[in-house]
């Protein structure tokens, strides 16, 4: 598989992963760069989500999953036996499709929330971490004189960022979107995307999609996932416009056999 | 219209299957059109043929029409369907078909013009032995690059870049030898302009046709061949 020459930051080799005695991925193999945005696609089921929870080992917390093969991140193995999963995810961060704030929790304790899970707040770094986070996600000037307030206080776009800023509080290096404008209107999506070209300067971005246009609009390189295996993966300029696969061809037109 | 697909890979949305469809039979006629405008310009230029000027003059607006209405479509379809890969190539490639065409419509207008000039004249010139030869190189150019287009085929539509240098060197030695007859023989400049400016149409129809072929291998491989060695 051709993989552009960039800084690699996560290197997948041959990754079979499933649950009990279904294979989901096949042996995926590719280099995901850092600091750019990766989309993957492909219909439903064929693997796409399994494959970025594999990246941050979210995958095993179902009972009966399973994975082999090779995954480094910067080089290192992601499932070598010193590595810590929960120290791995805070390098690794992760937004889901429904915006999910602590519902209990203020909009400040939301974003402080990853990082009191992995280890202590400094003192007197509170505010500074909070105000960092929510500026990053784009969310500070709407949210900053209602700290206080429940997360779910707010609207289903600022929620998602509000979830996006819990994920840089924790300072990662990369940074995953399963789906994570799926329950949002244009305005709200227009708003993620714009911040996602804000952080890619700073973070590796990898971000599932069922749009299309969206894995055109905010990604460098996509990856074209079919029934658990890697069928096309290059810059997202090319694959949007003469695929070099008829398989994605077919998918990204809309079109069946 | 199933762009680079085979004939079986027919699109889900059945109606976005219909549009694309629409556009390339409203191509495939206005390519038509345009075809047997070149030929009939011609054939009113070699054979001082008057009515048959008109009529291709009075054709015109009907490609112009065709332009505007292929526009819209091709305008409707990125709106509404966002198209991809193949099909995106295919409504980009409609939108500068259209605009060739319409150009080489204009074009034969204009030779059929110059047709009517030349047999008002007292005395025209016998046609230019090269003239033949130039009409018949950027007919079968415009129509080898429909055909390429038709058919989805690179290779044919490569054939046609091959072309353009032949007409090119035809003209500039029927520029030539009109620039020495007009020198010598001053009485031959009325009529030398009007067939250097007929030549020099249909030259510019074969430059067209180059553009048709050049927008034909993009949509079938994705390679862009435009401007080779000058960018």
């Amino acid at each position: 598989m051709k993989s552009p020459p960039e800084i690699t930051a996560f290197g997948v080799q041959g990754l079979v992963a499933g649950f009990g005695d279904k294979e989901v991925l096949h042996g995926v193999s590719l280099n995901i760069p850092a600091r750019k945005v990766t989309a993957v696609i492909g219909p439903s089921g064929c693997g796409k989500s399994t494959l970025i929870r594999c990246l941050n080992r979210m995958h095993e917390l179902v009972p009966s999953a399973w994975v082999r093969g090779t995954l480094r991140l910067d080089g290192s193995d992601v499932y070598g036996d010193e590595v810590d999963p929960v120290m791995l995810r805070r390098r690794v961060g992760m937004v889901f499709q429904k915006p999910n704030p602590f519902p209990t929790m203020s909009i400040r304790d939301n974003v402080l929330s990853g990082l009191r899970l992995t280890g202590r707040v400094p003192r007197g770094e509170t505010e500074r971490i909070v105000q960092k986070a929510l500026e990053q996600a784009a969310l500070w000037d709407e949210v900053k004189d209602r700290l206080d307030d429940p997360g779910t206080s707010l609207s289903g776009g600022q929620q998602q960022r509000l979830c996006i800023a819990r994920s840089l509080a924790v300072d990662p290096e990369v940074l995953l979107l399963d789906e994570p404008c799926s329950a949002l209107d244009p305005v709200a999506t227009a708003r993620i995307e714009d911040l996602l070209g804000a952080l890619r300067e700073r973070y590796t971005i990898v971000i599932v999609t069922h749009n299309m246009q969206q894995a055109a609009r905010v990604s460098s390189l996509t990856a074209f996932l079919l029934a658990g295996d890697l069928v096309e993966f290059g810059p997202t300029s090319d694959l949007f416009t003469a695929p070099g696969d008829p398989r994605t061809e077919d998918y990204i037109t809309g079109r069946f056999g | 219209m199933s762009s680079v697909h085979g004939p079986n890979k027919r699109h889900i949305d059945r109606d976005y299957e219909r549009e694309l469809g629409e556009l390339r039979e409203r191509l495939l006629r206005m390519a038509g059109v345009v075809e047997s405008m070149i030929a009939d310009a011609v054939r009113a230029y070699m054979t001082r043929d008057t009515a048959l000027a008109r009529r291709t003059i009075d054709v015109d607006p009907q490609v112009n029409r065709a332009e505007v209405e292929a526009d819209a479509l091709c305008l409707q379809i990125l709106a509404r369907r966002q198209p991809m890969a193949g099909d995106l190539r295919f409504v980009t490639l409609a939108l500068k078909m259209v605009t060739d065409l319409e150009r080489i419509a204009d074009l034969a207008v204009s030779v059929a013009h110059r047709a009517l000039a030349l047999a008002d004249m007292d005395a025209p010139p016998p046609p230019h032995p090269d003239m033949e030869r130039i009409a018949e190189l950027a007919g079968a150019m415009v129509r080898e690059a429909i055909d390429a287009f038709v058919r989805r085929d690179a290779a044919r539509a490569r054939a046609v870049l091959e072309r353009d240098d032949e007409v090119d060197d035809l003209y500039h030695g029927l520029f030539r030898d009109l620039l020495a007859e007009m020198r010598g023989h001053r009485t031959t400049i009325d009529a030398g302009i009007l067939v250097q400016a007929a030549a020099k149409f249909l030259e510019r129809i074969a430059d067209h046709a180059t553009n048709l072929a050049e927008e034909v291998i993009f949509f079938v491989d994705g390679t862009d061949v435009r401007h080779r060695g000058k960018r």
